[in-house]
């Protein structure tokens, strides 16, 4: 109870916190926003000094910076995120669509990965120095250090392109989630095989192993019984940590398979100056991550009674 | 437990992914466009173009205008009085009629934001008797030609919220839309109660995919089957493959260098007629663009009016540059840039990325003016800082992709460019000779002999320097039949295509 009544805390702090730096930051950067707005909404071929006009005088952009601050912030308060300056939506729906694009997306990528890379790392962990410890420990660095755009194509080329399994970009249906999940998964399941295997590695060493394989159990049922709930704690927790490279990850990644996701919708926010969309955007990323550590805190504690004690 | 673990995924991996590829029966076009909200002034061209949308006046692959929505057109002896003879029978998408009062309120709506239609001197539009009637206080002969641009599309009365905002596409096209999930995807099926020829292809899909190697990738694994916009990497990969056709058209678009014409440096002809020369066109061509060939005059040939064969072609001469600049007094310095008066000829070229061609050209730009001993500082920015740059007079140089089609008549882009205070066009630059030449054949007045003279001016006084003429590319999978592309950027063409047998 005491932990969510802090998490609350925290996360209205952050809401308040990210609200006013993105604030600032986008009215202190160059050149009118009446004019980059106006391209935004009607493109290089359109936009001219009536587009930048009409933009001007629909919004009133040119205003003191303070009182829109304010205001924000007390729309804020009654959830209203205001209205998108692009596409004259409100920012809430496009931040639902775009976020649950984004969403089932990393959630699709971190159970990928958990899929791929646990199962390696136990089995790495059990016998570490073997022969698949060696090859993993070769395997998951390397595929950590291929950068994402490149491991986006190489898949592409390879599954889509060649092999003909797979489209090549695209969104709507369950078949275009497994090339950008897989391309996201794979980063994560590299290191996630890592922490396991250190984690498994470090528990089959220790005296209650030995005696769980002493009394008689086989190395099946060891497993099952002390080793998962062990190895889960630094797992989960690490997951916390992965959710800011999967948010990282989710904007390139959208970009190159044409998914209509938050990262997507970030980018070409801060381009054309469409502050509402940018403060919105950015407090459900940072209001992702209060979440995401607040359940992951919550879970550690069910499976480590030690935490919870 | 590793093998049958292993052997699992494996075998999981073989037997889904061949099924999740499976072709379906619907048509999918993909292009680098993103809907931006149900709305013509900003995303009305996505719905043109796939065919869900259209105007009363139409044109064909010359540009010439043709019957649309509007059977027959016909103005008054003085110019002012416009009547559109609307086509009978036709529907809206959601069944209501299409008849005067609906076009009356679509154009109004389309006037009152920012487009070509609220430049032009247009007194009132009246909704007649199966006719709708447009008054002007000055004669415009090009008016039709503004009806045929994305912006003046017809949507239902329905389309509109109370105060002109966009809410649907309900038009009267051949598609329909089924779903629509901006920024990147619509859904459409062909319209039962279509006045035209029905479409081939009852279904049809639109993605918006920003990224052109995404794209051509798209095109390479058969995923879309009508993918526009390529980059010239692409397109030479892509026309390699057996199942993939690209196809490629000349389109009235042209890279040009808009000139500052008010700034100290660039004020004199000569100084824009040495910069013109020391621009190696057929290099740009081939290496960055990879077309056969650059620009010798500002119209493509194209846009056939306004090309003029007899003009003198802009030619490639280094030293004819250098002789120009000392002309006008520029020597050379220590570090090889030009000075004069102790001013160094230090110029700034602006670009934007969203054609990705441009920060290119941009950089070879400056080593191609490097050698004449001009230092060029290329900015590559956001595209509003060209027109805001023109408006403040900060701009010098700034390296631009313009389309002289949006309206099919280039009179409308070419009149704002070079005769008002066009933001995209000349920059402190007026000629009184070349005012007179374009209001009249604005008006109506006057024919190929002053298209060639105004011409003639622009190609001799360079307010702007061509650099290319711009190709479409289409990337088209072998499983249909019948794609074209719209030199004027209209239309994708979809009711056309058909499955291949």
């Amino acid at each position: 109870m005491k932990l969510i009544a802090s998490r609350l805390v925290q996360a209205v702090m952050v809401a308040i916190l990210i609200g006013t730096a993105t604030f600032i930051m986008m009215r202190s950067l160059p050149g009118d926003a009446a004019w980059r707005i106006a391209a935004g909404r009607y493109g290089y071929d359109n936009v001219d000094a009536a587009a930048a006009d009409t933009v001007r005088a629909e919004l009133g952009i040119d205003g003191p910076a303070l009182p829109a601050l304010l205001q924000w912030l007390s729309d804020l308060a009654r959830f209203d995120f205001g209205n998108s300056l692009v596409s004259g939506q409100p920012v809430m729906d496009e931040i639902v669509h775009q976020l649950g694009a984004s969403a089932s997306l990393a959630l699709v990528a971190l159970l990928l990965s958990l899929v791929i890379g646990p199962p390696f790392g136990i089995l790495a962990g059990l016998r570490p120095g073997g022969m698949l410890d060696r090859v993993l420990l070769v395997a998951s660095t390397g595929v950590k250090a291929v950068p994402q755009f490149l491991m986006a194509l190489v898949l592409i080329v390879l599954l889509a392109v060649h092999l003909r399994w797979l489209p090549a970009a695209g969104h709507g249906e369950l078949r275009h989630f497994i090339l950008p999940g897989l391309t996201l998964a794979l980063g994560l399941a590299a290191v996630n095989a890592r922490i396991t295997r250190d984690a498994m590695a470090r528990i089959a060493d220790m005296p209650f192993w030995r005696f769980a394989q002493w009394k008689g159990l086989s190395e099946r049922q060891t497993l099952v019984r002390h080793g998962l709930r062990n190895v889960s704690v630094p797992l989960i927790t690490y997951l916390g940590l992965q959710f800011v490279t999967l948010v990282e990850g989710v904007i390139i990644v959208e970009s190159i398979f044409g998914w209509p996701g938050i990262g997507h919708a970030l980018v070409h926010a801060i381009f054309s100056r469409d502050v509402p969309m940018v403060q919105g955007t950015a407090l459900v990323l940072g209001l992702g991550f209060v979440i995401v550590n607040s359940a992951i805190d919550l879970a550690v504690r069910r499976l480590d009674p030690r935490v919870a004690g | 437990m590793t093998r049958t673990f292993l052997k699992a995924a494996v075998a999981l991996a073989c037997f889904a992914m061949p099924v999740l590829a499976q072709a379906d029966n619907r048509l999918d076009v993909v292009a680098q466009f993103e809907i931006k909200a149900p709305e013509p002034a900003t995303s009305g061209y996505i719905f043109t173009r796939m065919g869900v949308a259209e105007t009363l006046v139409n044109a064909n692959a010359a540009g010439e205008l043709t019957p649309g929505l509007a059977t027959s057109w016909e103005v008054s002896q003085d110019g002012l009085t416009w009547v559109f003879t609307l086509r009978e029978g036709v529907v809206f998408h959601d069944g209501s009629a299409m008849n005067a009062d609906a076009v009356a309120n679509a154009l109004e709506i389309a006037r009152a934001k920012p487009g070509p239609l609220q430049d032009l001197p247009i007194t009132g539009i009246a909704a007649g008797d199966g006719a709708i009637t447009v008054t002007l206080s000055e004669p415009m002969a090009a008016l039709p030609a503004f009806l045929a641009e994305y912006r003046s599309q017809i949507l239902s009365p329905a389309s509109y919220a109370a105060d002109g905002t966009g809410v649907a596409i309900i038009g009267t096209g051949p598609y329909r839309i089924t779903a629509m999930e901006p920024p990147l995807s619509l859904d459409a099926t062909a319209f039962a109660e279509y006045w035209g020829n029905a479409p081939q292809i009852a279904d049809v899909s639109y993605s918006g995919v920003s990224r052109v190697e995404t794209r051509a990738l798209m095109a390479e694994s058969g995923e879309a089957e009508f993918v526009f916009g390529l980059d010239p990497a692409s397109v030479s990969r892509l026309g390699m493959l057996d199942d993939v056709e690209v196809l490629s058209v000349a389109i009235p678009r042209t890279l040009l260098i808009k000139v500052n014409a008010g700034h100290p440096f660039l004020a004199e002809p000569d100084a824009r007629r040495a910069l013109s020369l020391a621009i190696d066109r057929a290099g740009i061509a081939q290496a960055v663009l990879r077309y056969p060939e650059g620009a010798d005059q500002l119209f493509p040939p194209s846009t056939a009016d306004w090309h003029n064969d007899a003009l003198a072609p802009l030619a490639y001469d280094v030293e004819e540059a250098k002789r120009l600049l000392a002309g006008l007094g520029w020597e050379a310095g220590s570090d090889g840039i030009l000075t004069r008066d102790g001013a160094r000829f230090a110029v700034t070229l602006t670009t934007y990325p969203d054609r990705p061609e441009l920060p290119l050209v941009a950089t070879v730009l400056e080593q191609q003016f490097r050698t004449i001993g001009i230092d060029l500082t290329v900015n590559t920015t956001n595209s509003s800082e060209i027109p805001a740059g023109h408006n403040d007079g900060t701009l010098e140089l700034g390296l631009i992709a313009r389309n002289f089609s949006l309206v099919p008549d280039p009179i409308g882009t070419i009149l704002s460019d070079y005769v008002g205070n066009g933001d995209w066009g000349a920059m402190n630059w007026q000629n009184e000779e070349f005012a007179t030449l374009l209001r009249g054949l604005a008006r109506g007045d006057g024919g190929n002999a002053e298209r060639a003279r105004a011409s003639e001016i622009l190609q001799s006084e360079l307010p702007i320097i061509p650099i290319a003429w711009y190709r479409q590319t289409l990337a088209v999978s072998d499983r249909v039949t019948g794609a074209e592309i719209d030199a004027f950027e209209r239309s994708f063409g979809l009711q056309n295509i058909r499955w291949a047998e």
